[in-house]
């Protein structure tokens, strides 16, 4: 599902985010990418969502060399990505219905579908009695579960979370790691950018690590078992 | 098939843009005041050139019955008979360039001239009248070209019993320079006005553009398009420039309204029934149009420009 061949990262002034970075994520998986601030993490994320060109290497997603999309193909691109955001990037002056509803809008779907999809997003989550409430109104967790629906809402085969327990206590972040379980379960491509090392130690998934740009660490628990 | 689909994307573009324009119209309702402001400085632009417009128009009206009134005026010699002048009647009748002849005696011109300028004691001392015999000749209508009255004055002039024949149409002339003048300057002034209100549609929707940066941010990282996020701002644009023009229009009928009582006690005065020209339908529509072409062109300018430079990171 994402590859990437020989990556490098360069921001103008010199300062290398990301260096020769080669890895695959098959369709289906989840990962979690680690590392400490600064290690590259976001950048990755970046690279993947178009947000950033990488200097050097190359990019694929779903078999697409990212090179090859032209910036006006950008949108339609991110459409088929969901992204989860540490701050939530949520919009505060509409509901919630309205923030999770925001994908479909953009992408034209009827009137019915988008009533239908949003609140199966929402009852995804488990704020299905909040769609009418403004974001300002709801908790951390919750806004950061409305972030969740909104990504989902139009089925992506791919999702990508930078930091997304960043602000939550520890118990809010099982909940949100259990969110995104129960959606690699059912064949989306997960990966989770965090510092949590303490949580995501005790889940059985694969784990990129970056070191000052360098993916130093590839540990995945299921083939080590395979192979024990 | 694909014709069902390319009407279904018909309907569903239909659909997008029937939402954003009553989103964005609600969007602008949550802040009348600033509203208001805006609309008004882009109505007031759009006012000046529309009233001069109209004025001109009024004068235009008011002068179009002088052109056929271009008179000429025969002053004959003294030594002409009153059987020579009323054969010069007769005769300048006949003509076809002619519609009317009127004479004027020269005991008539004196009364008149005692009577009108307050010096009739004065003339009493006078032994003689010194005031000649006049005609006063009118040209048909269908003779009436600056070119044709020239050549007729010239006949006229020939006659051995005319001392002098005048154009009384100097002035016409002039006033129509005069009128050409002032409508090469509102239409300068027009399009300084125009460039006005596009600085000033501009520059709001530019405000609006860093206000909303954050839903800007957002939309782009899920996909929404540079056409997608345009187009609340392009409606934006077309409100205020329909609602900029809907209170030039305003504003322009309150000022004749206001006009129009001592417009016409002047005419009043000078025997002459004129009624001010109220906004006509085209200049009406002409005024719509303009309005919501500028604020269209406004923010078109202002989102090309500040919407590439928001990009999320």
């Amino acid at each position: 599902m994402i590859r990437f061949d020989n990556t490098s990262k360069r921001y103008p002034g010199g300062h290398d985010a990301l260096s020769q970075v080669n890895f695959f994520i098959p369709p289906g998986q989840m990962a979690f990418l680690t590392g400490h601030s600064g290690a590259g993490k976001s950048t990755l994320l970046k690279l993947i969502a178009l947000l950033e060109r990488p200097t050097r290497g190359q990019v694929f997603v779903n078999n697409q060399n990212l090179a090859r999309i032209s910036r006006t193909r950008i949108p339609y691109f991110r459409r088929k990505i969901g992204i989860i955001f540490q701050d939530h990037q949520l919009l505060f002056d509409r509901t919630v219905f309205d923030n999770v509803a925001l994908p479909l809008i953009i992408a034209g779907s009827p009137r019915r579908e988008v009533g239908k999809r949003v609140r199966a997003a929402l009852d995804k989550v488990g704020l299905l009695n909040k769609e009418k409430v403004y974001p300002i109104t709801l908790s951390g967790g919750e806004q950061q579960r409305v972030g969740i629906a909104r990504a989902v809402v139009n089925k992506p085969a791919l999702l990508l979370a930078d930091e997304p327990t960043g602000n939550l206590d520890p118990e809010l972040s099982r909940e949100i790691m259990h969110i995104f379980e129960d959606f690699s379960q059912v064949g989306v491509t997960v990966l989770v950018a965090t510092h949590d090392l303490d949580m995501i130690s005790r889940m059985p998934y694969r784990q990129l690590t970056l070191k000052a740009a360098r993916l130093v660490g590839d540990t995945d628990p299921v083939e080590t078992e395979a192979s024990a | 098939m694909s014709r069902h689909n390319l009407k279904t994307r018909g309907h569903v573009l239909l659909m997008r843009h029937l939402q954003v324009f009553f989103y964005s119209i609600g969007q602008l309702s949550r802040s009348p005041f600033s509203l208001f402001m805006t609309s008004a400085v882009i109505g007031i632009a759009l006012a000046l050139p529309t009233s001069l417009h109209i004025l001109l128009k009024n004068a235009q009206q008011l002068s179009s019955g002088w052109d056929g009134a271009a008179q000429i005026s025969v002053f004959l010699k003294e030594s002409v008979s009153e059987q020579q002048v009323q054969a010069l009647q007769k005769y300048l009748r006949k003509q076809k360039e002619i519609a009317e002849v009127t004479y004027i005696s020269r005991q008539q011109a004196l009364e008149e001239f005692k009577a009108q300028s307050g010096f009739g004691d004065a003339l009493k001392a006078l032994k003689s009248n010194p005031l000649p015999s006049v005609l006063i000749v009118q040209p048909a209508l269908a003779h009436s070209e600056p070119l044709q009255t020239e050549a007729l004055l010239e006949k006229i002039r020939k006659d051995k019993r005319v001392e002098i024949a005048q154009l009384d149409m100097q002035w016409v002339k002039r006033l129509y320079a005069i009128m050409d003048i002032v409508r090469r300057g509102v239409v300068v002034l027009a399009a300084l006005l125009a460039l006005a209100v596009l600085l000033v549609v501009g520059n709001t929707i530019r405000l609006a553009i860093q206000n909303r940066r954050d839903e800007i941010v957002v939309m782009k990282l899920i996909g929404g398009t540079d056409a997608f996020i345009r187009r609340p701002f392009l409606y934006t644009g077309f409100w205020y420039g329909i609602l900029g023009a809907m209170l030039a229009f305003f504003m322009v009928t309150l000022a004749l309204l206001l006009l129009s009582g001592p417009v016409e006690r002047l005419t009043a005065l000078y025997q002459n029934s004129f009624e001010l020209t109220r906004l006509d339908f085209s200049t009406s529509l002409t005024l719509m149009i303009s309005g919501i072409a500028l604020g269209l062109i406004g923010s078109w300018l202002a989102v090309g420009r500040h919407l590439r430079e928001i990009e999320p990171a």
